[in-house]
């Protein structure tokens, strides 16, 4: 039952037996959130400080309410309005923060390999929540939580990740998952957008084009484009992208199957994905966020229980 | 190993439990059975069957309770989770909670804490396959008792289930 490792710093450090307790273990999580008081007692000794060097909506408040739902209790910390605008390192800030006696951190830094350096320098665990475009290992285990919600299982599922793969944090954690849970996997969108080795690396499908991916998978996780990460230009206009790549009703109509739609937000609607398929029965995408606080339950309490003095 | 109740003594003694229940619970009426997991819904199912037959025209309310998330030594053990599946609500029931070893009481207070955050029940009884009295380190006795034992720590008390483990039997190890 216990996890293989202290901190979640990527599903590629995970084993698929981790992937599988965590996914388990959430399903009684979810069973928690629909009883009347939706909070148990199970981390009340367990301080979490919630460090976000990057914005964030969704991961925030589903991480904070995993922790207040598993009484836990929470400091929040955001770079702006810190002593990091004093200059103050990232490693001075959590050892200050640990001094009071913290248990777990959870980060999210722009910076890709931001929590796997904390977790080499410091003693709490580490909780990924998104570091640069590297991972962003909670939101894989929800995508794939939801996945198996609708579908039963990964094991030969077809999952086509759609958009800007080569700065999506999103993508990499997902393709990790999938792949170690025995599903099929194919990255799909504008040339400028996937990496040129992926289908080497990662031994998934690559198509350029969006109506063959979707014509081929049985769930289609479609990804931002993320502007914020990209200096120079990767498209021409955000209305061509939309054109070739954004998902429409049109295009689904037309597959002669239902496919799942995801989205890990926040949605550009308009550009990726069209709001009448944003909002569709066929997305899911109120799903994925409604399972990301079962998800974040299911990993504090796992690592929690296996700190040490545990057996 | 010793055997504390054969197949045959097992029966007679859940029998004789759901009598003492029907005793102080005459129609059922207001009655909800919560069996806890993971081993003692083993006894609840028997209990809410043999009670169904005595009195088939009562819809008898009967739950799962998993107390995991309830426990007091997370940091020293990770535990399974397993279903919770309380589809009713249990204000002002009188409720029965089952499981098959009572040993220290502490599952039975994770399982008063788990069963209060669904509501206020009227009043909370506590009925167990075996006691093993002396062995308590919280103010919790049952209501409703199969056999009561005396056992020392290193020993363990096994109930084995047929449609779990294949055999029905209750041993001292």
């Amino acid at each position: 039952m216990q996890l293989s490792t202290k901190h979640l710093l990527g599903i590629r450090q995970l084993l698929p037996q981790d992937i599988q307790a965590i996914l388990d273990t959430a399903i009684q999580f979810k069973e928690v959130l629909q009883r009347p008081i939706k909070k148990v007692p199970s981390l009340r000794d367990i301080t979490i400080v919630n460090l976000f060097y990057e914005n964030s909506t969704r991961t925030r408040i589903s991480f904070e309410l995993a922790e207040k739902r598993l009484s836990a209790d929470t400091i929040n910390f955001s770079s702006g309005g810190s002593s990091v605008s004093k200059g103050e390192s990232l490693l001075d800030t959590v050892n200050n923060i640990l001094s009071m006696k913290v248990d777990m951190v959870v980060i999210r830094h722009s910076a890709s390999g931001a929590p796997h350096f904390l977790a080499k320098h410091v003693s709490a665990s580490i909780i990924n929540a998104g570091d640069g475009i590297n991972e962003h290992p909670t939101q894989a285990l929800l995508d794939a939580f939801s996945i198996r919600d609708k579908l039963g299982s990964l094991e030969g599922k077809k999952i086509a990740i759609i958009g800007d793969i080569m700065h999506s944090r999103v993508a990499l954690s997902n393709i990790y998952l999938l792949k170690k849970m025995g599903a099929e996997v194919m990255v799909a969108g504008p040339p400028t957008l996937i990496p040129k080795y992926i289908r080497e690396a990662f031994d998934v499908q690559v198509e350029y084009n969006l109506r063959k991916a979707l014509l081929w998978c049985d769930v289609a996780n479609v990804l931002r484009i993320q502007l914020e990460r990209q200096n120079q230009v990767l498209f021409s206009s955000l209305r061509e992208y939309n054109l070739a790549y954004g998902v429409k009703r049109s295009v689904l109509d037309s597959l002669n199957k239902e496919i799942i739609v995801m989205h890990p937000g926040p949605i550009n609607r308009g550009v990726e994905i069209d709001s009448d398929v944003a909002d569709s029965s066929q997305s899911i995408i109120l799903q994925q966020v409604e399972n990301g606080v079962a998800i974040r339950m299911a990993v504090l309490y796992l690592l929690a229980g296996s700190g040490e003095g545990s057996e | 190993m010793k055997t504390i109740l054969n197949e045959h003594q097992l029966s007679i003694t859940i029998q004789r439990l759901c009598h003492q229940i029907l005793e102080n619970h005459i129609d059922l009426e207001n009655t909800v059975l919560i069996g806890l997991q993971p081993r003692g819904i083993y006894l609840s199912e028997r209990i809410a069957e043999q009670l169904h037959k005595q009195l088939p025209s009562i819809k008898l309310l009967y739950g799962k309770l998993d107390i995991t998330f309830y426990r007091d030594d997370i940091r020293k053990q990770l535990h399974v989770a397993n279903q919770t599946n309380i589809s009713f609500s249990i204000e002002n029931k009188n409720v029965i909670l089952i499981d098959d070893v009572l040993y220290t009481g502490r599952t039975i207070r994770a399982a008063l804490d788990a069963l209060l955050d669904y509501g206020r029940p009227s009043k909370v009884e506590l009925c167990t396959l075996i006691d093993r009295r002396f062995s308590r380190q919280l103010p919790i006795q049952p209501d409703y008792v199969g056999k009561a034992i005396d056992s020392i720590i290193s020993q363990k008390v096994i109930v084995y289930w047929r449609e779990k483990d294949g055999r029905e039997e209750v041993v001292l190890l």
